[in-house]
């Protein structure tokens, strides 16, 4: 009987082998990398708003301080979205008369709120508190971003776990001095532009993180990384 | 499929398992030849019964873990792989794009994502108990005690921490009804109005109003008003579990009503004739009483009070009991007469008692001489005036009128005798002269003596030519039928309005939402016939209290009132009253033959009023264990007389395990009884409790009820349809045993440890001679003897490592505690079937543990929430890491990784681990989602869950202390009780003490410092952080020696 198969075919059989390996390791890792992705993250993407509110204009044009609007960000996990009482203090005043700020005029009249897509969304088993953030010296720059250069809002970081414990596992790397932590254009300390705190000059991070860590009180990273820190 | 099993090491074959029918005898002869003291949960584990090791050796018990609905095994490996594909799916998509509605003006104090606090009072029986609300964004979530107030000291009750799903429970009646027509309220006030006018003209003949008892000045003045108004119109009241005895009692000994106020710490003797103090709020001042009275035996090394109890039916109180007889109630008053002539209490005449009564009386009575003055006599609030008057004459030939016990004007205005009260209004509408009727609250067709016929009288007045019925309740129930005009009623959380507590001290009620359901408060109803009918609830409170405090200060005086919750020095002063025994009757005679039926209010659904709440259903009585029904309690000998001596049959297959799955499982199946009392029949389920007294059966009230909502629909027997005016609480009748038989969820052979000794306990004596009672060193293993990882290696428990001491002395099985935690971490309900399969998921159980002859045992109540091992068996073996070790010493539960193996709680050795077999959380419903702790994941199916000490409420305390720079040592400074978990709040008896164990003045360092401090199981060395304080009891050496 004549051989049906080539020689070849047995070559060709081991290499399906690893093939298919392959294909499954590829296709893991793909979708390892698609969860990770902007596409499910919605990292960088800007949502559509009711009203288009900058923050650079507001920041970086107008001077507010982010506790102008977002008030409870030093007492409570939720920093706060503003009531349409506040942006009125000023709209009462100026654009009166704007077709962009026909919704929060509505608002105001209606006593109805102004349905704002959230940008920033942790799931709900996360618990994350920006007060404690705040009295560690964590800038709101390191999760915000640069909001003060941001004309629509958008999710500078991924805000996945893995991307939260970067910090946790390594707080020192980010901390700044607590009187730094609205400033949207502080940097971090260099060679060429030392940063100055508690009458010291610093010219590192890291020696700036661990002498901050140690006045902040900064819990250790075993206690901070504890699952019972975020998750209840 | 009964036939698999999950991982059972010990196997035994279904054929084995039988109806445990364990002969009394066999039973006691078992008792008598045990060595030291044996602790039992059931009958069944006395008797070795095979069935029993299997639940011993069972992670669930039985059932738990098995797929028992009518759906295939082919069916449901459709479903599941249907589910695997569209989980599949479902993780590539992403999440939907959430919204945030702020407000438009937001209200000045209100921060979002920290709780505020509101001081209130919740309305209960005749008074009511002051209590701090949390509010989130100013949805109640949580209710706590007053911390401020005395009827409170911080603690609750059941009830009142259950009343946040009362609140929001969806069954709550929404629409204003004319004879079953949803109507707009302008239309009834237009109705009302017509009425008003009507009665103006003829001085309000024919104008009824029938309330529950209450304490509130507001109403009372708004009812005098409309006296004054309608001078023939008449208030009667009528609530079923009233305390007419006590009242006339009160009559009987003063010659007029008055509260009796006792003062338990102050007490070095106390002998209770049935009077249950530390069993529920039934009793007025039962929160803070149980506080006083635990306040003197927290620490043996000072000296213990002692408690005698007479008991006709078993209560929590009898099981804390140094010394307690179970009494027929014929005989009670009997022994109440002996006691009484032996302490000097002229015109007692001797009672005819037995031997051992005899023995109890005499040792009672020699204690109370040696402490005159400093002892109580506490008679029981369901019985004759005569006993209560007779133990107000003893407390004052004692000495003790003044001292431990004062007296007070009645709590609740113009008090009436209900019984006569609500005859008065049957015979007047038989008789054709009540035109109107507003009923306010309560459930008169269900709950009135059912020989008043009130449901027939109420028709006789809807039909009549000029009658209207007018009732404003919260739910639709079996009086709404009756109503011409139905009016949602607001929630004591949705109304302003005043109260009293047990102690005359005013409280104050603000609403923390506006009615969800468009309720109206009773202060509002009752204004349309006032000369204000339109003012608010809040106007109307105003403007009464402005009536009674007329200094230039009001307005701070107020707003301080509102924030406390109550009005400064409002307790009621002492009165200077002396008992004066006249002619009391004879006692009656005791027939040795006669079946007693005893009533008595449900521990936990209470007279009915709570029928639909979940959790409370859910929240097993603390004796017999049982949830979601009523049952009969008898004695076990009574039961053995009937040839059923079936005390505990859980987890024993009733029939073969081929023949049908779901009788497989009927657990828990009780033999029907048929009680006959004055011609009327109800079929109930006997139930064998330990102590009880013989020739007698208990029945409960509150269930069986015909209209009400989903959760309380079909649950138990309706012990009012046999009760008639004769017999309120207790009649004399005849049980007969029937073929058929109840299914009932009885949780008390759930989660059996295995362990000889859960419990550990000793006499005073015992315990001064041998301070180390509890330890046994040979079984202790060292700290050394680990293979578990040792955390303080690395570095862990340094900052704050927490822990907990349960005091087993204080702990009077109220189940305040449990409740509790339902409502503070979003514990599900599961129903009446799923507890019957041990799927309950309470994370803080409370297991009852018996000791001695089943007639009168001793019994210990053990509160078990998490034990947050250091050595922690459930770690290891999570295959993804789901539970972990906190660096302060806690077991974390990660929800959100958690995979469903179940192996933790298959290696879980306190059987402490709960799971969602099915989704038992309700995500579905909208006003429930209100009411949600936001601090705490809702769990979902599949999803294992379990006490981590509030782990919420801590992160919170840090974090607020780290934000006031709070440090000492390298520790975050947390002061000691800044952190209370939830039940530890509740606790009545504050036997649940929770704290840093790194600080050694915090109260668990120094309460675990005790010799008395011991861990559960801890032979198997699992380093448990909660540890408990051998119970310690204080038996009078005179009767010991006998």
């Amino acid at each position: 009987m004549p051989q049906l198969f080539h020689r070849s075919a047995n070559t060709l059989a081991r290499a399906s082998i690893l093939g298919v390996v392959l294909l499954l390791t590829g296709v893991a890792a793909a979708l390892f990398q698609l969860q990770r992705s902007p596409y499910v993250t919605r990292q960088h993407e800007v949502l559509d708003q009711p009203i288009p509110f900058s923050h650079k204009h507001h920041v970086s044009g107008l001077g507010l301080d982010c506790r102008y609007c977002h008030t409870s960000v030093e007492e409570s996990s939720f920093a706060g979205i503003p009531p349409t009482k506040t942006c009125m203090n000023c709209h009462a005043e100026m654009w009166t008369s704007a077709p962009l700020l026909d919704p929060l005029r509505a608002s105001f009249r209606t006593g109805q709120s102004i349905h704002w897509n959230r940008v920033h969304d942790l799931p709900d088993y996360v618990y994350f508190n920006h007060s404690i953030h705040i009295a560690k010296g964590v800038g709101c720059y390191s999760c915000h971003g640069p909001v003060d250069q941001m004309p629509l809002m958008y999710e500078e970081n991924s805000l996945q776990m893995e991307w939260c414990l970067n910090c946790h596992r390594e707080p020192e790397k980010f901390l700044r001095p607590k009187e730094e932590v609205f400033n949207m254009t502080y940097h971090q300390p260099t060679p060429a532009h030392p940063v100055e705190w508690d009458g010291k000059q610093y010219y590192s991070q890291v020696l700036l993180g661990d002498d901050l860590k140690q006045q902040y009180h900064v819990r250790t990273v075993a206690d901070i990384t504890s699952c019972s820190t975020c998750h209840r | 499929m009964s036939n698999h099993t999950d991982s059972n090491p010990v196997l035994i074959s279904a054929d084995e398992i039988k109806p445990a029918s364990p002969e009394l005898e066999t039973v006691r002869k078992k008792l008598a030849s045990a060595t030291g003291k044996r602790y039992w949960r059931t009958v069944q584990e006395l008797a070795d019964e095979p069935a029993f090791g299997e639940l011993l050796q069972r992670e669930f018990p039985r059932g738990a873990g098995e797929w028992l609905d009518p759906v295939s095994r082919r069916n449901f490996l459709k479903l599941a792989g249907a589910s695997m594909a569209l989980a599949g799916l479902a993780g590539c998509t992403r999440q939907p794009i959430e919204q945030i509605l702020p407000y438009v003006r937001q209200p000045e104090y209100l921060v979002p994502g920290k709780p505020i606090f509101f001081a209130t009072a919740m309305p209960f029986s005749d008074y009511a108990l002051p209590l701090l609300v949390e509010t989130h964004e100013y949805r109640p979530t949580k209710v706590e005690g007053n911390p401020q107030h005395g009827a409170s000291m911080g603690a609750t009750d059941l009830f009142a921490q259950a009343s946040i799903l009362d609140l929001y429970d969806p069954d709550r009646s929404v629409n204003i009804t004319y004879k079953g027509e949803p109507r707009p309220w302008g239309e009834f006030l237009g109705s009302i109005r017509g009425r008003v006018l009507y009665h103006n003209a003829n001085k309000g003949a024919g104008l009824r109003f029938l309330t529950r008892a209450t304490a509130s000045p507001t109403f009372g003045s708004q009812m005098a008003a409309i006296q004054q108004t309608f001078p023939q119109s008449k208030w009667h009241r009528w609530q079923p579990v009233h305390r007419d005895g006590a009242r006339a009692g009160s009559k009987m000994a003063f010659g007029a009503y008055y509260d009796p106020i006792y003062k338990f710490d102050a007490a070095d003797v106390v002998v209770s004739l049935d009077g249950d103090f530390l069993s529920g709020s039934w009793f007025p001042g039962f929160v803070r009483y149980a506080r006083d009275f635990m306040s003197r035996r927290k620490d043996p090394d000072k000296g213990m009070n002692r408690l005698y109890v007479a008991e006709t039916c078993p209560t929590t109180t009898g099981a804390k009991a140094d010394h307690k007889i179970p009494v027929r109630n014929s005989e009670l008053e009997h022994i109440a007469r002996a006691l009484a002539a032996k302490v000097g209490v002229a015109g007692a005449g001797g009672g005819q008692i037995n031997a051992d009564q005899q023995k109890w009386v005499d040792a009672a009575a020699a204690d109370l001489m040696q402490h005159k003055g400093k002892s109580i006599v506490v008679p029981g609030v369901f019985h004759t005036p005569a006993l209560c008057a007779l133990a107000h004459a003893m407390n004052a030939a004692l000495g003790n009128a003044g001292q431990t016990v004062t007296y007070i004007d009645p709590v609740e205005i113009a008090p009436v005798e209900h019984l006569q009260s609500i005859r008065e209004l049957v015979d007047d509408i038989n008789a054709g002269k009540v035109e109107t009727l507003i009923i306010i609250d309560g459930n008169p067709v269900y709950d009135v003596p059912v020989d008043l016929g009130f449901g027939d009288a109420l028709k006789k007045v809807v039909t009549s030519e000029n009658g209207m019925i007018v009732q404003l309740a919260i739910y639709n129930n079996e009086t709404s039928e009756y109503a011409t005009w139905h009016v949602p009623m607001a929630h004591y959380l949705e109304s302003w309005g005043d109260t009293r507590s047990f102690d005359g001290a005013v409280t104050l009620m603000q609403p923390m939402i506006a009615p969800l359901y468009g309720g109206k408060s009773a202060n509002e109803i009752i204004a349309i016939f006032t000369d204000q009918p339109d003012s608010s609830g809040y106007d109307m409170l105003r403007a009464y209290w402005r009536s009674q405090h007329t200094g230039d200060d009001f307005e701070a005086w107020w707003r301080r009132s509102l924030h406390d919750g109550y009005i400064a020095n409002s307790v009621f002063p002492a009165k200077q009253v002396t008992a004066r025994l006249g002619a009391v009757p004879p006692p009656p005679a005791v027939d040795p033959n006669a079946i007693e039926i005893i009533f008595r209010p449900d521990p936990t659904i209470f007279d009915g009023a709570y029928n639909n709440n979940g959790w409370l259903q859910e929240t097993p009585k603390p004796l017999s264990r049982g949830t979601w029904d009523n049952v009969a309690y008898i004695s076990p000998n009574m039961a053995n007389e009937f040839g059923f001596f079936v005390l505990e049959t859980d987890g024993i297959a009733t029939s073969d395990s081929q023949k049908n799955v779901n009788a497989d499982h009927q657990s828990d199946s009780q033999n029907v009884i048929e009680i006959t009392l004055d011609g009327r029949k109800v079929k109930v389920p006997a139930w064998p409790q330990p102590g009880h007294p013989d020739q007698a059966v208990s029945l409960f009230l509150g269930y069986g009820r015909k209209k009400t909502g989903t959760v309380g629909a079909g649950a138990g027997y309706d012990a009012y349809s046999v009760r008639p005016m004769t017999s309120q609480y207790v009649g004399s009748g005849s049980i007969q045993l029937t073929k058929d038989h109840w299914d009932i969820a009885i949780t008390q052979g759930h989660f059996t440890m295995d362990t000889r000794e859960p419990v550990k306990a000793a006499s005073l004596q015992q315990y001064l001679d041998n301070k180390q009672f509890a330890h046994n060193p040979e079984e202790e293993p060292k700290e050394a003897d680990s293979l578990y990882p040792d955390f303080r290696q690395k570095g862990w428990y340094k900052a704050n490592a927490w822990g907990m001491a349960i005091d087993l002395n204080s702990c009077v099985g109220c189940q305040a505690c449990s409740v509790a935690c339902y409502a503070e971490n979003n514990i599900s309900v599961v129903g009446k079937y799923q507890v019957q399969r041990g799927r309950e998921m309470m994370w803080i159980r409370i297991d009852t543990y018996y000791a001695g002859d089943p007639a009168n045992p001793s019994v210990y109540f053990q509160p078990l929430p998490c034990m947050q091992c250091e050595n922690a068996p459930c770690e290891g073996v999570c295959p993804v890491g789901a539970t972990v070790h906190s660096t302060e010493g806690l077991n974390d539960m990660v929800y959100n990784r958690c995979v469903g193996t179940r192996y933790c709680s298959n290696n879980c050795p306190y059987k402490v681990r709960r799971f969602n077999f099915l989704l038992f959380a309700d995500y579905t419903t909208p006003v429930l989602k209100l009411m949600r702790n936001p601090d705490v994941t809702v769990r979902s199916r599949g999803v294992m869950e379990k006490c981590t000490y509030c782990i919420q409420r801590i992160t919170a305390a840090r974090i607020n202390a780290e934000e006031q720079n709070r440090y000492t040592e390298g520790r975050i400074d947390i002061r000691d009780g800044e952190i209370k978990t939830a039940c530890q709040q509740a606790c009545p008896a504050d036997a649940i003490i929770f704290g840093d164990i790194n600080d050694p003045n915090s109260r668990v360092a120094q309460l675990k410092a005790q010799p008395r401090n011991y861990s559960v199981l801890s032979e198997v060395n699992t380093r448990p952080r909660t540890t408990y304080l051998a119970a310690v009891n204080n038996p009078n050496p005179e009767l010991e020696k006998a």
